[in-house]
């Protein structure tokens, strides 16, 4: 449903989008992984024919987005980044203008948005903007949806809501999956990746891994320790002034270590630690997450407390 | 249609909801006309004055009596001596005395000639020019009445030019002005603001991909701005008519013919401002440099065009506004039709396609 191949788009020096090329089949839930930045937000506007690619082509539905502009639009429900709904407009109303200027109604589409619009009805007569984060993205979501599009193209769409509401939403798409809609959705949250059928990791306008979830995990083929010790701030620096150790990242209440010299007993670390000072030290092996993967792809950054994203 | 009827419901649920939107379209238009009206306002009514007459004869009591019926003046005090002059204008209650001398009466029948001084509180000149021209032309008048024949004998200290009518004409001349302020305020600005207000707000990306056409959605921007606009100026038309007496003379319908095109500039206008700009502020300076100051300083409203250097007479000609201000004075006051301002017509005519021209050809189906 939705090809690209090798588009590009830079915006003077900058380099939005570097050749990405992409497939993603009917009724498949397909997401985009990256930091701000990366360029998420240039490849759906390009997809949704808001922007024109400096070079290679994309279709949707088959249609190509520049020369068939007007035909990929009829095909797409898009959720921009931004809360992009009227704020003073009450919840009812802004469902049945987006119905209106599509040609349908609310009545019509009912039974596609029924499960997620049912959640905010009983708000519907309240103005959009007075709305939580997580209610705003179910009002936006059923007004990308009210048209019955038969691809769904959303940006962001868990960013700035909180932890339950994210769940929500990621089960209504898995929800919409099952009516047929091909949806592909971006997310600065790595542990969102696992609920896509596919992913890519973007950044800095390439794609760093195009793959399912467990094909991501199963191409790491590092030794990762999970390792905790009392003293938090001094434990991250130590370990990266280790001369073994390749990266160290925060995930919650561990730090995950790859090497690069896997062939090593955990004592030698272990000793490392003690002679540094640190107590409670505990090392154990892990099995790799696709958040490790993602670390280990985007290389080290700059500042310790980038990690903890 | 259905889909045009929804997004132009939209646009006045926007309106009406916003209570600034509100002011600015209903408060502004009606507290900037009546303020226009009063302070500008060139006439006096029941001014304070005081009368020193030496002379006490017929002909100054005939002249008294004339000039407090008038419904203009009221007299406050009578004088007794020249001394008495300067502590009553400072008083500020007296807008002016009027000193008549010794044996006027006399000298008038005799010589021809009799001397009036008339001393005005000029702290506040255009009360005092109004007060002094008021009294010279209701004695202008006296004199012309009891001595038909006679060729003026007589005179009067204070400076003189300018007669009844061509004060008060100014105060018709706020009118047509203040209605081109307001509808370029209300009709460029306020579109191209809610324009840009899509862009800031993302609701234009949903926009561009909907089935929605550009053109139906500046169609749809404009028509609710239209309307409104329409209704304000009737509104001030009606007050400039009813609460300022200032006359219609020329057929309403194509007054308001005009008024819908010039309208229509100003909205072309706005969408022009609005594709050229990112956000509301960026709107909201560019409506008010580039339209709403060059319409206050260079479209004639304020500063008489005859006036200005000749290279910003040069760039009046640029200036809608400014023939709008000449249609609607010359069918207001001078009830002239179109044959007699075809010109200024297909003037606003050609700048309205210009407008209307770039701004299609700026509006994108895209982002970029």
């Amino acid at each position: 449903m939705i090809e690209t191949y090798n588009i590009s788009k830079s915006y003077g020096e900058v380099k939005a989008l570097d050749q990405i090329s992409l497939q993603v089949g009917k009724g498949e839930l397909f997401g985009l992984i990256g930091p701000d930045g990366a360029g998420k937000t240039t490849l759906f506007r390009i997809l949704v024919s808001l922007l024109l690619p400096d070079k290679g082509t994309a279709k949707m539905g088959g249609f190509d987005v520049v020369k068939d502009f007007r035909k990929v639009r009829d095909l797409i429900g898009y959720m921009p980044g931004r809360f992009s709904l009227y704020s003073d407009l009450s919840v009812e109303e802004n469902l049945k203008f987006f119905a209106t200027v599509f040609g349908t109604t609310i009545e019509e589409n009912y039974d596609l948005i029924r499960d997620i619009y049912s959640q905010i009805e009983p708000f519907k007569k309240r103005l959009a903007g007075r709305l939580s984060g997580g209610m705003k993205q179910k009002l936006a979501l059923s007004c990308a949806l009210i048209h019955k599009p038969e691809i769904l193209v959303l940006d962001e769409p868990t960013t700035g809501v909180d932890a339950v509401s994210r769940k929500e939403f990621w089960e209504m798409l898995k929800n919409l999956q099952t009516k047929r809609i091909t949806i592909i959705v971006s997310t600065p949250y790595m542990d969102e990746a696992g609920l896509c059928d596919r992913v890519a990791l973007i950044q800095k306008g390439k794609f760093m891994a195009l793959d399912t979830p467990l094909g991501i995990v199963n191409s790491f083929k590092y030794r990762l320790l999970a390792i905790n010790a009392s003293n938090r701030y001094r434990l991250l620096q130590d370990l990266r002034e280790w001369n073994n150790t390749d990266s160290a990242f925060g995930f919650g209440q561990d730090f995950h270590v790859t090497f690069k010299n896997d062939r090593f007993e955990k004592e030698e670390l272990f000793r490392y630690l003690s002679e540094k000072g640190h107590t409670d030290i505990r090392i154990e092996e892990i099995d790799p997450g696709i958040e490790d993967v993602f670390m280990k792809l985007m290389g080290t950054p700059d500042k310790p407390q980038k990690a903890d994203l | 249609m259905k889909r045009f009827i929804g997004f132009i419901k939209k646009e006045f649920y926007h309106i009406f909801r916003d209570v600034r939107t509100i002011l600015i379209l209903f408060g502004i238009p009606i507290a900037q006309l009546l303020v226009f009206g009063y302070a500008i306002r060139s006439e006096i009514r029941d001014a304070k004055i005081a009368i020193l007459d030496r002379s006490h004869d017929e002909v100054t009591r005939q002249i008294t009596n004339k000039i407090l019926s008038s419904g203009y003046f009221l007299l406050s005090e009578n004088l007794q001596s020249e001394n008495q002059i300067e502590p009553a204008l400072k008083r500020g209650v007296v807008k002016e005395v009027i000193v008549f001398e010794n044996n006027f009466g006399k000298n008038f029948r005799k010589e021809g000639v009799a001397h009036m001084q008339l001393i005005a509180d000029a702290s506040d000149p255009n009360i005092a020019k109004l007060v002094t021209n008021y009294t010279r032309a209701i004695v202008n008048d006296y004199v012309k009445k009891e001595f038909p024949g006679m060729k003026m004998p007589y005179e009067i200290e204070v400076q003189p030019r300018m007669f009844f009518n061509e004060v008060l004409k100014s105060v018709y001349m706020f009118v047509p002005g203040i209605m081109a302020l307001i509808l370029m305020l209300i009709s460029a600005m306020m579109t191209s603001i809610s324009i840009t207000r899509e862009k800031e707000l993302g609701t234009m990306e949903i926009l561009l991909v909907s089935p929605l056409r550009p053109i139906q959605i500046i169609v749809g921007k404009v028509t609710p701005y239209l309307a409104l606009s329409v209704i304000n100026a009737s509104v001030i038309i009606s007050l400039g008519h009813f609460v300022f007496g200032v006359p219609i003379k020329g057929s309403v319908l194509f007054l308001m013919t005009e008024t819908m095109l010039f309208i229509l500039m100003a909205l072309s206008l706005g969408i022009l401002i609005s594709t050229t700009s990112q956000n509301q502020m960026e709107a909201m300076f560019k409506s008010f440099m580039m339209l709403m100051l060059p319409t206050i300083l260079l479209s004639g409203l304020i500063f008489p065009i005859e006036n200005m250097p000749t290279v910003l007479q040069w760039l009046t000609n640029l200036m809608p506004a400014r023939w709008y201000i000449v249609i609607v004075r010359d069918i207001m006051l001078k009830g002239a039709d179109i044959f007699y301002v075809w010109k200024e017509t297909l003037i606003l005519i050609v700048m309205t396609f210009v407008f209307i021209g770039l701004s299609v050809k700026k509006f994108k189906n895209r982002l970029e």
